[in-house]
């Protein structure tokens, strides 16, 4: 196997972006990744799109997409793994270059949900789970699914619906410090105390937005990413694992296992103690598609114990300058969640992190070169973790 | 319209005739069906074609323990080798590799693991008022995803005790499940 480099990364501005189709997102993504390898098309051998579409009008996204950015005729497939499609789709770009299939490998997640009404897109996410034996009798929804974590959650351990906002309030700041955002406000935890229900106990302010974006990767082998970087960023080691498709196949709601076994993996690979994963990152990207998210995915990290995540939240611990910094560039909750990007954007936001060029007031301090990304799809579904680094492995 | 299939149809049909008119009115007078976005007045082409899914699922495999709704009880499939019982029910044992499942009605009583409430309801049950989703656990110990039926969800807490009923579902009169507390 080969050590695998990210030596460009780019990435769209999130939000309601009518003024651009698929492809245009996407080139937008592709065209910043270039530059910023300093690499053209003819230096891609393939490429990965990360998309889920259903919303989106083009079926075949992989081969639009490689036409419009004169890719073709290389090959380029469209991965999907739901809300991790963006991570899933890294993980297949990796491996074509780990196994020596390729040297060099485009990854680009892209979305384009607002191309449906939002009751649409409510339904098409709800069914995002089981569809046969969940949605078609029982009508779930997104935050729904979540809500049932919430609510088991907040009876067990005491935390407040207040906690969950201080969630959303830390990653507007960080998403109004982010000019590629969908969220460029600031929030008090009082207006999102105000919100109205989506799924109770979660609100609209709690809840990622429908987002429109893209995010692309230039990863290289080893053997050639010094043709386009001094200061390449190193995929360290990949972690993953599914939950059941059923919810009610799950015994408790307070956490993913699939984030327990995908950590643990990524951990174990990487030589981080799982007992104490903080010590190891400088910052990492916890999946808040809702606010709850971010509080049971620091336990199933590790990076808190379980029970007490929303105790370093209320403390202010997953701030810059705290225990571990936490969606410093905004989260799904305030950067938005084009879903098939997500991942991918999680990727260059850590990559600039690493190498210290974050926009001002939400760069982490460096010291210790590693960062964790954790990318969920569905509710627990499906989830890749990756421990990237600055030094070569 | 006896039930929610033909009522959904023409809730929907509705709730796209205005848009769509507008749309149509639009493109007859200017040529093109260009609108401009509602958010931003970016230009915005609307679909002229239009995709209806509706999928017809197989229940061959199942067929027992879906039969079994008409008979007022909900079942799940017991592996006759191991013992393994499985709901939602499945053919086939892959711990064993046999496919050799017997009719395990399940118990209707259990407690309420946890809930929420639908609020913002998908499209096609946007025709509902808000409605109450749990999980129960039975007392076989198998957990049950369904609709619970209360007037007041702030009652609710983890550990109510809830009993099963499976019946018409009130005006979409077909036959499925839902909980009330016992
Ligand atoms: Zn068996």
């Amino acid at each position: 196997m080969r050590n695998v480099a990210i030596v460009g990364v780019g990435i769209s501005r999130y939000g309601y972006r009518s003024d651009s189709n698929l492809a245009e997102l996407a080139w937008e993504a592709i065209n910043e990744a270039l530059n910023d390898a300093g690499a053209g098309v003819e230096d891609i051998d393939t490429y990965i799109v990360g998309n889920t579409g259903v919303w989106s009008s083009e079926p075949l996204p992989a081969v639009v997409i490689g036409e419009y950015a004169g890719l073709q005729p290389k090959n380029g497939i469209r991965v999907e793994a739901a809300c991790a499609t963006g991570l899933a789709a890294t993980r297949t770009g990796y491996s074509l270059i780990a196994s020596g299939e390729a040297d060099v490998v485009l990854v680009v997640g892209v979305e384009k949900m607002n191309e449906s009404t939002t009751p649409q897109v409510v339904e098409l996410i709800g069914r995002a789970g089981n569809y046969f034996w969940e949605f078609e009798n029982f009508g779930l929804t997104f935050p729904g699914y979540y809500a049932m974590y919430a609510t088991a959650y907040m009876k067990r351990y005491g935390a407040t619906e207040e906690d969950l906002c201080m969630v959303a309030v830390k990653n507007h700041h960080y998403a109004s410090l982010n000019p590629k955002a969908h969220f460029q406000k600031r929030i008090t935890v009082e207006e999102c105390m105000s919100s109205r229900y989506v799924a109770w106990p979660i609100k609209l302010y709690d809840s990622s937005p429908i987002t429109d974006g893209a995010a692309a990767l230039i990863l290289a082998s080893e053997d050639v990413a010094g043709k386009f970087t001094d200061s390449p960023i190193w995929i360290r080691s990949w972690g993953y694992a599914n939950g059941t498709s059923n919810l009610s196949r799950r015994s408790d709601f307070i956490g993913f296992e699939s984030t327990v076994v995908a950590s643990r993996m990524a951990y174990r690979r990487a030589g981080i103690d799982p007992d104490n994963p903080v010590k190891f990152f400088d910052v990492v990207t916890v999946h808040d598609a809702f606010t709850i998210a971010e509080i049971i995915g620091m336990g199933d990290l590790g990076l808190a114990k379980r029970g007490e995540e929303y105790k370093l939240v209320r403390e202010e611990q997953t701030y810059i300058g705290g225990l571990i910094p936490v969606n410093v560039d905004g989260g799904l909750k305030g950067k938005g969640h084009p879903i098939g990007a997500t991942g991918v954007g999680m990727i260059v936001d850590l990559v600039k992190q690493l190498q210290q060029r974050a926009d001002k007031g939400r760069q982490a301090p460096i010291s210790k070169g590693m960062a964790l990304a954790h990318n969920v799809g569905g509710t627990g579904h499906y989830v890749f973790t990756a421990v990237l680094s600055v030094d070569k492995p | 319209m006896k039930t929610v299939i033909l009522k959904l149809k023409r809730f929907l049909d509705g709730l796209f005739e205005d848009p769509l008119k507008l749309v149509d009115d639009v493109t007859d007078s200017s040529g093109l069906p260009v609108v401009p976005d509602q958010k931003t007045g970016d230009p915005i082409w609307v679909d002229v074609r239009e995709i209806r899914m509706r999928y017809t699922i197989p229940i061959k495999g199942v067929y027992p323990y879906i039969d079994s709704l008409r008979k007022g009880r909900l079942a799940a499939a017991k592996c006759r080798s191991c013992g393994k019982i499985y709901f939602p029910p499945q053919k086939d044992c892959p711990r064993c590799r046999v496919s050799d499942m017997e009719v395990h009605y399940l118990s209707p009583e259990g407690e309420l693991v946890t809930w929420t409430v639908i609020n913002v309801k998908p499209l096609s049950f946007m025709h509902h008022k808000d409605y109450v989703v749990g999980i129960v656990r039975l007392r076989d110990g198998i957990n049950v995803l369904a609709w619970i039926d209360i007037d007041d969800p702030a009652k609710l807490d983890v550990g109510v005790r809830m009993r099963l009923v499976v019946d018409k579902r009130p005006d979409e009169n077909y036959i499925t499940y839902w909980f009330k507390p016992a």
